[in-house]
């Protein structure tokens, strides 16, 4: 069986072996520190992705403020799924014109949510340039995007998930279900 | 079974707040609150209809009704056609239904309908094909639901939430559709003030407090809301004059210092200045009457969203 290119963890995936979130988005910070430009904008997507963007903000000492999206009224599957119930206000307190942005999410999977997300983005403005971090790359893309930036690129098998989820103390797990 | 409800329970036409559920309210407002900023970016559209035709069916005239679900439609991307229908009130039940078969042939996904007659938009919500919604915009005395949610949007927008809030809808409630849907969706305490011959029959069976004397009614009050008087819909002589109603329940600067200091006024529009309210007041810091329609928008905007994505589940 020929493996998938790109992955550091190939076959089967147990819940043990799922690395500390927590860890996984400092060395996350450590890789994208040296390509960040000063005037960087960071953009989380709801909800895991906000999460890891103000980690990530925090970490990288950005000085720009932290934007926010929830694409659920960019989303392709929306004729056959409808509204999801709580959808939270996109919230980009910047002038997003020709500013350098750092696309943050936690789990990239078929690339449909980054494409609503940059979508939406370019109804903000017309961006210089958009890369894109996520905590998490498990392969299985159905589109042609990838991660300029990724804590961990595994494959897991299509039919599970990877979440991430937060506790009320703040301290983030990923789990495999 | 609530004809307004799919069957796994999501919103499927908008007819009346009678009888909707409090989570689906909340989730409208949740929603409208995320469509806020739509307006105010570079492009004032969310691509969430794109391809859908909603046709805006409007039996009596309503300019501000239709620009607004118009607008709110656009925002959406959807494709939206305006129809103006005089009706001859000899064949109206089936002119109306040949209308809606006509338009649903002509792929249409969502119909807004306003119309002098009570049940209308019902009448039309149980004839559609399945994947067709219906919102009522306003039918007769009987209701106007995305008014009362943009009135819920407005008191929450400035007030927090809805306990501890003592609202007072004052004027001709009798007449109006917008009054029958606050009294239904207005979980504080509600008061209606207005003269005898302007309020319905058992309104106090409603669960509002009935008040003729207007400073009785508005004291410590932190919402007012004045309603039209419908002069349009008047049969027979109740008042004497609008200047005497004016000096009765016109809402003046004097009558509204008996009010809470913070309390905020709201009229549904259009305004007859100098019979229901004083310019002084509707011009005034206290005044949220323009907040108001740019509300209307987000909140047709959600509504409209939540029925799109069910009419095709």
């Amino acid at each position: 069986m020929p493996s998938p290119p790109n992955s550091y963890c190939k076959g089967f995936l147990m819940h043990a072996s799922l690395p500390d979130a927590n860890t996984l988005i400092v060395q996350l910070a450590d890789v994208i520190a040296p390509a960040l430009t000063p005037d960087t904008l960071i953009v989380g997507i709801h909800t895991g992705g906000v999460w890891v963007a103000e980690r990530l903000h925090a970490l990288l000492s950005c000085s720009q403020p932290l934007g926010t999206l929830d694409i659920s009224f960019y989303r392709d599957d929306f004729s056959r799924i409808g509204l999801h119930p709580q959808v939270k206000p996109s919230n980009l307190p910047f002038d997003l014109e020709d500013r350098a942005i750092l696309l943050v999410d936690d789990v990239l999977h078929s690339g449909r949510t980054v494409r609503a997300a940059m979508n939406e983005l370019f109804d903000y403005g017309r961006p210089a340039s958009i890369r894109l971090a996520v905590l998490v790359d498990r392969g299985g893309h159905e589109l042609p995007i990838r991660p300029d930036f990724a804590g961990l690129s595994i494959t897991v098998p299509d039919h599970r998930n990877i979440n991430l989820s937060r506790l009320d103390d703040g301290h983030l797990t990923l789990t495999l279900a | 079974m609530n004809p307004q409800l799919s069957q796994d329970g999501r919103l499927r036409h908008l007819l009346t707040l009678d009888g909707l559920p409090r989570a689906i309210i909340t989730q409208i407002l949740d929603t409208a609150e995320s469509f806020m900023d739509v307006g105010e970016r570079e492009v004032k559209k969310v691509p969430l209809l794109r391809g859908k035709s909603i046709f805006n069916l409007f039996f009596e005239p309503s300019t501000r009704t239709r620009t607004t679900f118009e607008i709110a439609a656009k925002r959406l991307s959807a494709d939206v056609v305006n129809l103006n229908i005089a009706t001859s009130s000899q064949t109206k039940g089936e002119a109306i239904l040949d209308t809606v078969d006509n338009l649903s042939a002509m792929h249409a996904d969502m119909f807004v309908v306003r119309h002098a007659q009570s049940g209308a938009a019902h009448f039309i919500a149980q004839h559609v094909a399945p994947h067709i919604s219906v919102v009522n915009a306003g039918d007769g005395r009987h209701a106007h639901p995305t008014q009362g949610l943009l009135d819920m949007f407005t008191i929450r927008r400035f007030k927090g939430e809805f306990h501890n809030l003592t609202v007072a809808i004052v004027g001709d409630v009798l007449h109006s559709r917008v009054a029958r849907s606050q009294i239904h969706a207005l979980v504080p305490e509600v008061r209606v003030i207005g003269p005898k011959t302007l309020l319905p029959t058992g309104v106090e069976q409603m669960g509002v407090r009935v008040f003729h004397d207007m400073e009785a009614g508005l004291a410590g009050c932190d919402v007012v809301i004045m309603l039209r008087l419908q002069n349009e819909r008047m049969k027979g002589a109740r008042l004497p004059s609008s200047q005497e109603y004016f000096k009765f329940f016109g809402l003046t600067p004097e009558k509204l210092a008996l009010a809470r200091p913070d309390a905020i006024v709201m009229h549904p529009g259009p305004m007859n200045r100098g019979v229901e309210i004083a310019s002084e007041v509707a011009d005034g810091p206290q005044s949220v009457i323009l907040p108001q329609v740019t509300y209307g928008i987000a909140v047709r905007m959600a509504v409209m969203a939540m029925l799109a994505g069910t009419g095709n589940a």
